[in-house]
């Protein structure tokens, strides 16, 4: 009980823990139509774009949260439209946008030498100096995505599985697609101070494909995915506080521990199955062989 | 008799028994024609195969129904009114099997039920209704109790199925199937074909491309060949001849017709066999010359003869 009740002592242990469970819930529910979109490489890309919009919201004295918001909002907006042209994939696409984005951030660090603020807490995290802002933004972007993805269930679904007769059979892919888009930068500008940067493609990434291990059904994927992002953001910060390593770290070392187990726990049940299938057939086959002889 | 069509959007008789009208249709993407001039009438009540080889343009008409493919000219209607780009209200699509994600986490009612997606369109869950629709249906076209199964764990007719229930669960005017029976043993190409053949008993207008002469010949009244643009049109008994047929397919076939049965045959096999025939005769006199002590060496004399360049 001590464990659990001891570092709630600290207001900044108290907010640390609300927003990775938040980030943790909202990653991993749009984790899964990304990884399902085979776009796992867009939460990496769109981080690192976001980066560069960072650093264009301070050298124009913007507000972080705006800055980088809509630069990355435009940037899964080119994405999409450079990935239409026939001759160029979406991961072409992806690596073109947002590497030339996060080019532009390094580059104008490099000009405007007087930086006060410390760019590393965006590329690796800086969760213990979340600010009741940061809280504030992270609740209404996750309440948001919650209810874009209730509210378009059926739509991002049908889209997900089969986007040409989705849009055959009547479904607004153009505005779904957008909207999805700015559900991504939203929820990447929201994560940035909790995993930073560098950590976020893994958030996205590892709850949704471990649910994938155990679930056929994609109502209980979702599910899931969001329960396991947010319970992994706190037995993440707990261990990070007792452990003393870094938080965005700590959360997704434990995500890539459960998906080490789960995958090898479902592994091994397959294979007992298929055992268990094939001990008939193969002393069948066995008997032939004697004949041959 | 159970009808295997759910209820119609409207009891009243169509005016107009044409659904869709193709006039002077030239379509296809990044500015080049796939298909030129198209006219077509499509009737209600109609159960009719697009046949060519591949790249003729099958499902891109297919498409074209739809909206689905820039129209560069003519105008194209479907129930009276123009089709535009985006979504085609009143059309039931079913895609080929090959085209299909099996690895995506969806059970056979969640894939369903993603055609009523327009019903009570802002709600995650499905409502009793809705299950009560999906459940129906494939009790209807025979699978029923497979609901909550993984897609990939049904046969190929069972698959087949299911994606024709997700196109009949919006209740279209128009059903269409992009092949069909490819990838499907010839019982599940026979049921398949047959419950096609139920539904448009039951008044479903049917459009569905196929690869498959035969099948086509023997089960469908009414056929379309496609090469770049509409060859002919009819009933296969008037159009299957070696000369559309040469056409369409830019190869020689050769039609036979006995006790009402109608059978394609592809003319080249023959050939080939000849050509190989010929070959063998060639290189086994060769061989025997060789052995007798001739050293003369004839390249000649291992080709086929006779029909070289005028194979096809």
């Amino acid at each position: 009980m001590t464990y659990i009740v001891t570092p709630l002592a600290f207001e900044f242990f108290r907010q640390g823990v609300v927003a990775s469970i938040l980030v943790g819930a909202l990653c991993g529910m749009l984790g899964v139509y990304i990884v399902l979109r085979r776009m796992s490489y867009i939460g990496h890309g769109l981080s690192h774009s976001v980066f560069g919009g960072a650093v264009i919201a301070y050298v124009a004295a913007l507000n972080f949260y705006v800055g980088a918001g809509l630069w990355g909002f435009f940037s899964a907006l080119l994405i999409n439209a450079v990935a239409r042209r026939r001759r160029i994939g979406a991961d072409a696409a992806i690596g073109i946008v947002t590497t030339a984005s996060f080019a532009v951030g390094v580059a104008l660090i490099s000009k405007t030498r007087s930086f006060t603020r410390n760019f590393e807490a965006a590329l690796f995290g800086n969760i213990l100096g979340v600010t009741p802002l940061d809280l504030v933004v992270v609740g209404v972007v996750t309440l948001s995505v919650a209810a874009f993805i209730l509210l378009f269930y059926k739509r991002l679904l049908f889209m997900t599985f089969d986007p040409e007769v989705a849009a055959i059979q009547g479904v607004e892919v153009g505005i779904t697609d957008s909207l999805f888009a700015l559900a991504m930068a939203a929820t990447i500008v929201a994560s940035i101070n909790v995993v930073g940067v560098t950590l976020i493609a893994a958030t996205l990434v590892i709850p949704s494909t471990t649910a994938r291990l155990l679930t056929d059904s994609f109502a209980r994927m979702l599910v899931l995915s969001t329960v396991m992002g947010a319970l992994s953001g706190l037995v993440g910060m707990y261990l990070s506080y007792w452990l003393d390593v870094s938080s965005g770290a700590t959360i997704v070392l434990l995500e890539a521990a459960i998906f080490v187990v789960v995958f090898a726990a479902t592994t091994l049940s397959r294979r007992r199955t298929s055992w268990a299938d094939q001990r008939i057939p193969v002393l069948a086959a066995d008997r032939p062989a004697d004949d041959l002889g | 008799m159970t009808t295997l069509i759910p209820n119609r959007h409207d009891g009243r008789p169509a005016t107009d028994p044409v659904l869709v009208r193709f006039s002077g249709v030239s379509c296809g993407y990044d500015r080049r024609k796939v298909l030129r001039d198209i006219d077509l009438t499509i009737e209600e009540g109609a159960f009719v195969g697009i046949v060519g080889p591949s790249g003729a343009g099958k499902t891109t008409l297919l498409r074209a129904m739809v909206g689905a493919v820039p129209r560069l000219e003519g105008s194209l209607t479907f129930g009276g009114r123009p089709v535009g780009r985006g979504g085609t209200p009143g059309v039931g699509w079913v895609p080929q099997l090959e085209t299909v994600d099996w690895n995506f986490p969806a059970t056979v009612g969640e894939v369903v039920l993603m055609g009523r997606w327009s019903e009570r369109r802002w709600q995650a869950w499905a409502s009793a209704a809705d299950r009560k629709a999906v459940d129906g249906l494939l009790e209807r076209l025979g699978i029923g109790g497979l609901g909550r199964r993984h897609i990939r764990e049904l046969s190929g007719g069972q698959q087949q199925r299911v994606f024709l229930a997700r196109a009949m669960i919006g209740e279209p005017r128009l059903l269409l199937l992009d092949e069909p029976t490819s990838g499907v043993d010839l019982k599940t190409r026979d049921d398949i074909l047959h419950l096609l053949a139920d539904l448009n008993g039951d008044g479903m207008t049917i459009v569905m491309t196929t690869h498959e002469l035969n099948t086509v010949a023997a089960h469908l009244p009414w056929v379309v060949c496609v090469n770049g643009s509409v060859i002919a049109e009819g009933d296969p008994d008037d159009i299957f001849t070696s000369e559309i047929l040469g056409r369409t397919y830019g190869a020689d076939l050769r039609v036979v017709r006995q006790d009402g049965i109608i059978l394609v045959a592809d003319a080249a096999p023959h050939r080939l066999r000849d050509a190989l025939r010929h070959r063998h005769e060639g290189f086994e006199h060769a061989h025997h010359e060789h052995a007798e002590g001739d050293h003369v060496h004839d390249p000649q004399a291992v080709r086929p003869v006779g029909d070289g360049g005028t194979d096809r």
